[in-house]
């Protein structure tokens, strides 16, 4: 059985041992745009989730220009937007709630989640598992390009007449159903909900049916289980969205009135509604999709954390059974906490208790994951590339996340919290300087993988502290803007309140840091093009590292391997007592 | 590329990829109408009056018989090849197809009349509920009809070049349909019925 | 391999025209029972179990869940236990709204 460095000898692209029935020469349309190889669709899925993140987070650039300078003209390009949006460049309410919206659910659905799941599930997983492909490879192609056509559709809403949607992410109704924008916004969920269903459906039966010889379940990189079970919260939880987003296009399109309460009153005028329906209808299922949604922003990045952490530790991953146990069971409590969202909803003791107590549960797997993660740097021998130094800076981000998470869930201290800057303060922690560094950790590791060179550590390094400086600045200060009352989704950035007084100036600093932050995604956009053409050219396994992955070439020719992957044993053996090297590598065969 | 287990089974799981996929598929299904039906028992719940009557039992019987006729005839459609019986299947899967479009034009029907008499969506949330649930379920009946469409049509050739798949697959579209067909089992009584 | 197969589905071929006939019969019985105006959390229940024995024929015999594999299983048990869920939690938390 060859060895690692026997790959390296064979030019990366069409393996000689493995027969393959079709290799007629792919036109340029379906080797790059309509492909079915599982790399390819990775590639895509990643770059168009990396540039909604970018398109999402300059909207939230433009929001803070607002909040810090309340009613002066947005610079250089005020007066793109029209006497509709922004007369004179100064945004109008409606404009700002638009720009509120779509942040939310570019970065949410067409951001993050493509990235993470899409990305780095489609282009990772199929390799740590030692697949040729997808289940279905051409189900694959299917639901990126329909999770495409849903990103146009929602782009396509700021374009149209009154604007996008402006109704928060979240669409309550009655205001979704009278707002402008909606229609859209429901179409691209629609759109963007078959891709994910497509998506899950692939995931699942590629990991339980495809693993390779000899790898059992327990052999699984923690990455695999992580998207496994993402896969079946994505599953298991978009449809009542699906069903959701039918009911508000049948309110707003065929008159009905699932969510529209007898005698509401618009603008003076009652609406010529039969009436009877219930606001709280829409919460129940948009929320059921929308808690486990957390998990499943959250869950990729963790088995991202872990990989890059037993990499750069040369140590086994700390408790690998207690994470795996966690992250299943994480997954099951994940249905059953949504309404502590809805604790303000006037739902009766019995119910807000039994939320409660459910999310106070689910707080204990997700500890268990953290202290694991943690664990596995005590006696380590950390090798601070970059990939560690987001995958290290996670851990304590993901914490205070995680911690501010608590007083949400406890139903007297959410009276307070609830609908506050504490609220994004908290969800943010988890996602930006949570997930979104572990995504970057991933791209760091991974590229080398992807194109067959390594990306440049000193804009890294640049990359990685201004980013971590920048975030934090951000988002810390809304915990006490929070504390202090200020709500969320005001477009005056809470100037009209007396109590908001004190904490204007805190609107300055984070404007001034969300600014700052994206000047820093500059290094890795610059590190990004310029390595691929550039960086320095690696092997099959630049990190030294066990997984599956490692013994493809890379970048990996169409079936990945050269020969059939065998596992011999778990997935993080690294710096194992007697061992010539400080990894043994899972496809590394016993030696007689 | 030759993707493994698509027609053989993996031993340990004892599944194909196919047959594991649709029944993922149909859990998610199952989840969809179970956020409409949870709809309809949160707004039936919430309402002060609920109409009674409104639809034509007759009918839905008739659509219940037909539905489960085509649930029978899809069984045998799969049956077939598996007893090497190409004409058999043939006709069983044609009966399937020509029952679906009885039942779409009882539905038909049905949705004329209560449009005749102003009875839309827009008219009170029974017929709201009543338009979207049988609604969805009549673009998966569609759906399936197209999918059977295809197995009629372009789809067979697959026969000849690999029996085994082309079985799977049929089983795979039976599965979905006897799906269609338990939805509307809940559906009947639920709506005409209660 | 595929003689034995073909035997077996001519056993089973017995049964879907058992099954066939017995969801007959119990559609008749659900629209026979709605003819009895019962209170309605009774005519709930009576249809509901009606339909559940149905639908339970349906997925044992028509869609081979009798003899399926334990992932389906799983997956299926997973799934059930997330519907009632959704079906009765929501309402839950309006019923308790109720009661103050």
């Amino acid at each position: 059985m060859d060895d690692a460095a026997t790959f390296d000898t064979i030019a990366h692209g069409h393996g000689h041992a493995h027969a393959h029935a079709d290799h007629e020469e792919l036109g340029f349309l379906r080797k790059w745009v309509f492909s079915v190889d599982h790399k390819v669709i990775g590639m895509q899925y990643a770059v168009t989730g990396l540039l909604f993140l970018l398109f999402g987070f300059t909207l939230m650039m433009i929001m803070r220009w607002q909040l810090a300078y309340p009613g002066r003209p947005i610079p250089l390009i005020g007066n793109w937007f029209g006497p509709d949006k922004a007369p004179g460049g100064i945004m109008l309410p409606e404009f700002y709630n638009q720009l509120g919206a779509m942040h939310g659910t570019i970065m949410v659905f067409l951001g993050v989640v493509p990235l993470s799941v899409g990305g780095f599930g489609n282009f990772v997983m199929p390799l740590q598992i030692g697949a040729p492909d997808m289940a279905f490879p051409k189900l694959n192609m299917m639901s990126y390009w329909v999770y495409f056509v849903g990103g146009v559709v929602m782009l396509a809403s700021f374009f149209q007449l009154g604007g996008a949607a402006q109704s928060g992410w979240t669409s309550y109704p009655p205001l979704s159903v009278i707002s402008n924008g909606q229609t859209m916004w429901l179409l691209g969920m629609v759109c963007l909900i078959t891709s994910s269903l497509l998506g899950s459906v692939n995931f699942i039966v590629t990991i339980v049916q495809l693993r390779a010889q000899g790898l059992s379940f327990m052999r699984l990189p923690f990455f695999v289980w992580a998207q496994l079970v993402t896969s079946f919260l994505l599953l298991l939880a978009f449809p009542p969205l699906e069903a959701a987003s039918v009911l508000q296009l049948m309110d707003r399109l065929a008159g009905t009135s699932f969510f529209l309460p007898t005698g509401l009153v618009v603008s003076g005028k009652p609406l010529a509604v039969a009436g009877g329906g219930n606001p709280l209808l829409w919460q129940h299922l948009f929320w059921f999709l929308a808690h486990p949604e957390v998990y499943v922003l959250i869950l990729p990045a963790m088995g991202i954390v872990g990989e890059v952490i037993a990499n750069n530790t040369r140590k086994p991953l700390w408790g690998y059974r207690a994470l795996v146990y966690s992250v299943v069971f994480l997954g099951f409590m994940s249905f059953i906490v949504w309404a502590h969202h809805m604790f303000m909803t006037g739902m009766g003791t019995t119910m807000s208790a039994f939320f409660q107590t459910t999310t106070m549960i689910i707080s204990i797997p997700s500890v268990v994951i953290l202290t694991a993660l943690l664990l596995s740097l005590w006696g380590a021998s950390i090798r601070f590339t970059t990939p560690m130094l987001f995958a290290l800076a996670f851990l304590p981000m993901f914490g205070i996340g995680g911690l501010t998470g608590l007083p949400l869930g406890l139903a007297p201290s959410d009276i307070h919290l609830h609908d506050t800057y504490y609220v994004i303060g908290h969800f943010h922690y988890v996602v930006a300087p949570g997930t979104i560094f572990a995504l970057f950790a991933g791209i760091y590791y991974w590229f080398p993988k992807a194109t067959g060179r390594r990306m440049n550590d000193v804009l890294g390094a640049i990359h990685f502290w201004g980013s971590f400086i920048c975030i934090n600045t951000v988002f810390m200060p809304m915990f006490i803007q929070g504390l202090g009352g200020m709500n969320r989704r005001m477009y005056d950035g809470g100037m009209q309140y007396a109590h908001n007084a004190g904490l204007l100036k805190w609107n300055l600093v984070i404007g001034m840091a969300a600014w700052s932050l994206g000047l820093f995604q500059l290094p890795f956009i610059i590190n990004f093009f310029w390595s691929l053409k550039a960086g320095r050219p690696v092997g099959n396994n630049p990190w030294d590292a066990t997984t599956l992955e490692w013994s493809a070439p890379s970048p990996p020719g169409h079936g990945n391997f050269l020969t059939e992957p065998i596992v011999y044993r778990g997935p993080y053996e690294y710096s194992v007592p007697g061992a010539a090297k400080d990894f043994t590598p899972t496809f590394e065969p016993e030696k007689p | 590329m030759n993707i493994p287990y698509t027609v053989e089974e993996r031993p340990d799981t004892g599944l194909t990829n196919g047959k594991f996929g649709i029944w993922l598929f149909l859990a998610s299904e199952v989840m969809l109408f179970g956020a409409l039906f949870s709809s309809y028992i949160l707004l039936r719940v919430g309402a002060e009056e609920w109409p009674h009557g409104e639809l034509s039992v007759p009918l839905g019987t008739i659509n219940t018989i037909i539905l489960i006729s085509s649930s029978m005839t899809m069984v045998m459609a799969w049956a077939s090849l598996k007893m090497h019986n190409w004409g058999k299947h043939r006709l069983y899967l044609s009966l399937t197809l020509l029952l679906s479009a009885i039942f779409l034009g009882i539905k038909y029907v049905e949705y004329s009349e209560h449009f005749g008499k102003g009875e839309g969506p827009w008219f009170n949330n029974f017929f709201a509920l009543y338009f979207t649930l049988t609604g969805l379920h009549a673009l998966h009946i569609i759906c399936g009809m197209v999918v059977m469409l295809y197995f009629l049509g372009p789809g067979a050739k697959l026969w000849k070049a690999n029996p085994d798949q082309f079985t799977n697959r049929i089983e795979a579209t039976g599965l979905y349909w006897h799906f269609v067909d338990l939805v509307w089992i809940f559906l009947f009584p639920v709506l005409y019925l209660l | 391999m595929h003689a034995s197969d073909s035997a077996a589905v001519q056993q089973s071929v017995r049964r879907y025209i058992t099954v066939f006939v017995s969801l007959m019969i119990f559609t008749v019985i659900t629209v026979a029972a709605s003819r009895f105006h019962f209170a309605v959390p009774i005519a709930i229940t009576i249809a509901l179990i009606i339909a559940a024995m149905k639908g339970s024929m349906v997925g044992t015999v028509f869609m081979h869940l009798s003899h399926e594999k334990q992932a389906i299983y799983g997956t299926l048990l997973l799934t059930f236990v997330f519907f009632i869920v959704l079906l009765f939690v929501p309402l839950l938390t309006v019923l308790d709204r109720l009661h103050f």
